[in-house]
């Protein structure tokens, strides 16, 4: 061996027990005699058992790239690197991965013979961004590793004040529950954007994330400055057959226990012949009883989408949750999506002229106020936007009459259009 | 020679590297079911069905993992897999009788099938010490010791509903919102290198960077620096990353925290945020003993008293914070009173008290 292990007491006890162990693997990558990784990989174990026995972090950022973008490479450069000089530079590169997260096993093998050649051999699936993070490579195998992805068909995905990697969820492609063409959706939106992804200028990050329906499994509300949500604004679709089978099978109490009495408007009600009556004008769409019989109930037909803005963690005003902002539109033509993508596109230009810096969306709304914010992107207020009215008297409404007459004008001219 | 420009492609189209059933029926499903933890089985609208087998991953896989996953897709499956949020990968198949194969051969070679339904399923996993510039703690590491205590419940499906843990390594919280989430929560404010800051830093950003305005500029020892009231410092990190000079971490005072009830679903109640139940817990590698145990003192109890369908924030909404305490023997403290803004919407201004 040409360079000898350090001694990892502490990592070892990672290799024990019943879950999968990255130290493992990362040892099987340092014992990987003649591989140009083995000496990189030797030195990073070093390193994270010296973290592991002092408990701090030991990397410190940087400036790296490719060419011809201004982010999307994680620049690590070690602080210890006089102990650990093989590690002592261990770049990330954020590869977007297909919508959805599909692979078939010739591009993982050859995602991985990348990797072998130009990295440390060690690949995230997937990083919290939504990313394939490449971890581990030296300032001069950056721009070869990206050149032989790209020509892959893969491209870099976001780091810093920029639009971010996007994520959708399996949707249409394995779910019954989809109501949108989830990767449509997020090619749409997240390819329109790549200059601003690539070329990092916005006030903060901007994330956008698609789930096909309300059990929002990409954690879009919480996480993403523009999340997209499926939905339906028709019946939903009631099987009785299936239903009598349900409740004969796993009995009436259960049925009234785990679906009729959690459904949050009181929209359900078993009949007398355990057939199930469904306010559909008071559903909420909130899935539960959807996901509890499976067979029996399913999602409308009138699908579309609804768009809600301003989700993001606690820096550094504390968490917020989005906000709706788009309660319903149809999502079938080319017009559809562009109308999303202008809206989109309003979002990114509004932020980028009135954000402060390092200010996410959902700042920006909660310092400006929602009704600057719609003004700001054009779009008009709708109830479905609050949980409740304002409570405050506080407040100036000399222009009332006005602002009533642009609502009862938006009804007239929706309900001319609807007829 | 003029260098290679990028293509700018953008997110791949994923139909080239579908899975064929999952192609021909976009769009066209019609129900699912579970007929066993770990295995979903939908059916189309065509009438194919396909049967998907997942299992947990260590998330950081060198590449000899990652080609074990392929030759079990190549034999056992059929050479089309996707990974989950939570890097859980799964197997496509189009035959029934090829599920209990694949299933044998990944327990066999150490991929705990499992993760669906009503189960514990893989941590969502941050960077930490093996890679993020800031980290108060490991990632892999956390996510590993846990996951070794969770391994049953991920195999199963005995929990009155889906369980998702977070781990973040810093107050940013990468790792997100979750029924159960881990995260680092800083107890002293940030050591200052005041050598370094007026070279290292942008002032006025890191200034504008702190929750509480508690930074300010200040000469030290004849150089620009910036210095902390501490007083009103919340000890957040936030001026961390834009300064490396102020120091945050620390291997004695950075401890870990314990947030329950956060829940991304729109399914019966609106999505909730995590909420502290317990902080204090000593950072402790390499298996987090002190951090665990309370993890899983709280899954058991949920698991005893939550009804059917109840996620963690559901069953504590049913139950009541007083009874939370009573039944997971945490302390209640102070701390647990937020006076963050907007902190009296979570007060009680009511007479529902259970007795």
């Amino acid at each position: 061996m040409s360079k000898p292990l350090h001694n990892t007491p502490m990592l070892d006890q990672l290799e024990g027990g019943p879950w999968p162990s990255f130290i493992t693997g990362i040892k099987r990558l340092a014992t990987d005699e003649g591989k140009s990784y083995q000496p990189m990989m030797i030195d990073l174990l070093g390193q994270l058992e010296h973290s592991y026995q002092t408990r701090k972090g030991y990397w410190k950022g940087g400036t790296i790239g490719v060419i011809g973008y201004g982010g999307g490479v994680i620049p690590r450069f070690s602080e210890v690197a006089s102990q650990f000089p093989a590690s002592k530079e261990f770049h990330t590169l954020r590869i977007q991965p297909p919508a959805g997260m599909h692979y078939n096993t010739a591009l993982i093998r050859q995602l991985c013979d990348v990797w072998e050649k130009h990295g440390s051999g060690l690949i995230a699936f997937h990083g919290q961004s939504g990313d394939i993070m490449f971890q581990g490579t030296t300032s001069d195998n950056v721009q070869s590793a990206f050149d032989e992805l790209n020509e892959m068909g893969f491209d870099l995905g976001g780091a810093g004040p920029a639009v971010r990697t996007g994520m959708s969820c399996v949707g249409a492609a394995r779910c019954e529950q989809s109501c949108a063409n989830e990767q449509k959706v997020l090619r749409t939106l997240v390819n329109n954007f790549l200059d601003d992804m690539h070329r990092p200028a916005l006030p903060y990050k901007f994330k956008f994330k698609v789930s096909g329906c309300p059990n929002d499994c990409m954690n879009s509300i919480e996480r993403a400055d523009m999340a997209i949500i499926g939905t339906w604004r028709d019946d939903m679709k009631v099987d009785q057959a299936e239903v009598k089978t349900f409740v004969s099978k796993k009995s009436r109490k259960y049925v009234i226990d785990n679906v009729i009495s959690r459904c949050p408007t009181h929209a359900l009600s078993l009949n007398d012949d355990d057939s199930l009556a469904v306010d559909n004008r008071n559903c909420v769409r909130c899935m539960h009883c959807i996901n509890v019989m499976t067979k029996a109930l399913s999602v409308g037909d009138d699908k579309g989408i609804t768009v809600l803005m301003g989700g993001k963690r606690t820096l550094k005003i504390g968490d917020l949750m989005g906000t709706v902002i788009i309660p319903f539109m149809k999502l079938e033509t080319q017009a559809d999506y562009d109308r999303l993508r202008g809206i989109a596109e309003a979002t990114i230009e509004f932020f980028a002229e009135n954000a402060l810096e390092h200010e996410r969306t959902g700042e920006m709304i909660e310092r400006i106020g929602l009704v600057n914010f719609l003004e700001g992107i054009g779009v008009d207020v709708d109830p479905n936007m609050i949980s409740e009215p304002r409570q405050c008297s506080y407040v100036r409404t000399d222009t009332w009459d006005e602002e009533a007459e642009k609502w009862f004008t938006r009804k007239a001219e929706q309900q001319a259009a609807a007829t | 020679m003029p260098p290679r420009m990028p293509i700018e492609s953008g997110v791949p189209d994923p139909f080239q590297y579908m899975h064929p059933i999952m192609v021909r029926n976009y769009g066209a499903w019609k129900h699912h079911e579970r007929p066993r933890p770990g295995v979903l089985c939908h059916t189309s609208k065509n009438g194919e069905q396909i049967w998907t087998i997942r299992a947990g991953t260590q998330r950081q896989m060198d590449v000899y993992t990652i080609r074990k996953l392929c030759d079990i897709a190549d034999q056992y499956a059929e050479g089309y897999v996707r990974f989950t949020i939570r890097s859980n990968i799964e197997f496509m198949v189009s035959q029934e009788s090829k599920v209990a194969p694949l299933i044998d051969k990944l327990t066999q070679e150490g991929f705990p099938v499992g993760g669906t339904g009503p189960s514990v399923s893989m941590i969502a996993h941050t960077q930490g010490w093996l890679h993020c510039d800031i980290p108060g703690t490991d990632a892999s590491g956390v996510v590993k010791a846990l996951m070794d205590e969770l391994y049953e419940e991920f195999i199963r499906e005995d929990m009155p509903n889906r369980v998702h843990i977070t781990t973040s390594c810093c107050q940013i919280n990468c790792g997100g919102q979750g029924d159960i989430a881990i995260n680092i929560q800083h107890t002293k404010p940030p050591k200052i290198n005041h050598d370094l800051v007026a070279n290292v830093c942008e002032r006025p950003s890191v200034v504008a960077r702190c929750p509480v305005a508690a930074i300010r500029p200040a000469l030290v020892n004849g150089k620009p620096s910036l210095e902390v009231d501490e007083k009103k410092c919340i000890c957040c990190g936030a001026c961390y990353p834009p300064c490396p000079p102020m120091q945050i971490n620390d291997p004695e005072h950075s401890k870990l925290a314990i947030w329950v009830g956060g829940n991304h679903s729109n399914a019966r109640s609106k999505p909730s945020f995590q909420k502290l139940v317990a902080a204090g817990i000593p950072n402790n590698p390499p298996r987090w003993p002190e951090a665990a145990a309370i993890v899983k003192k709280i899954l058991r109890v949920y698991k005893e008293d939550a009804r059917d369908w109840e996620r963690l924030s559901d069953w504590v909404a049913r139950i009541g914070w007083p009874r939370f305490f009573e039944l997971t023997e945490l302390p209640f403290t102070k701390f647990h009173i937020d006076n963050w803004r907007g902190a009296r919407r979570s007060l009680n201004a009511s007479t529902h008290i259970r007795f």
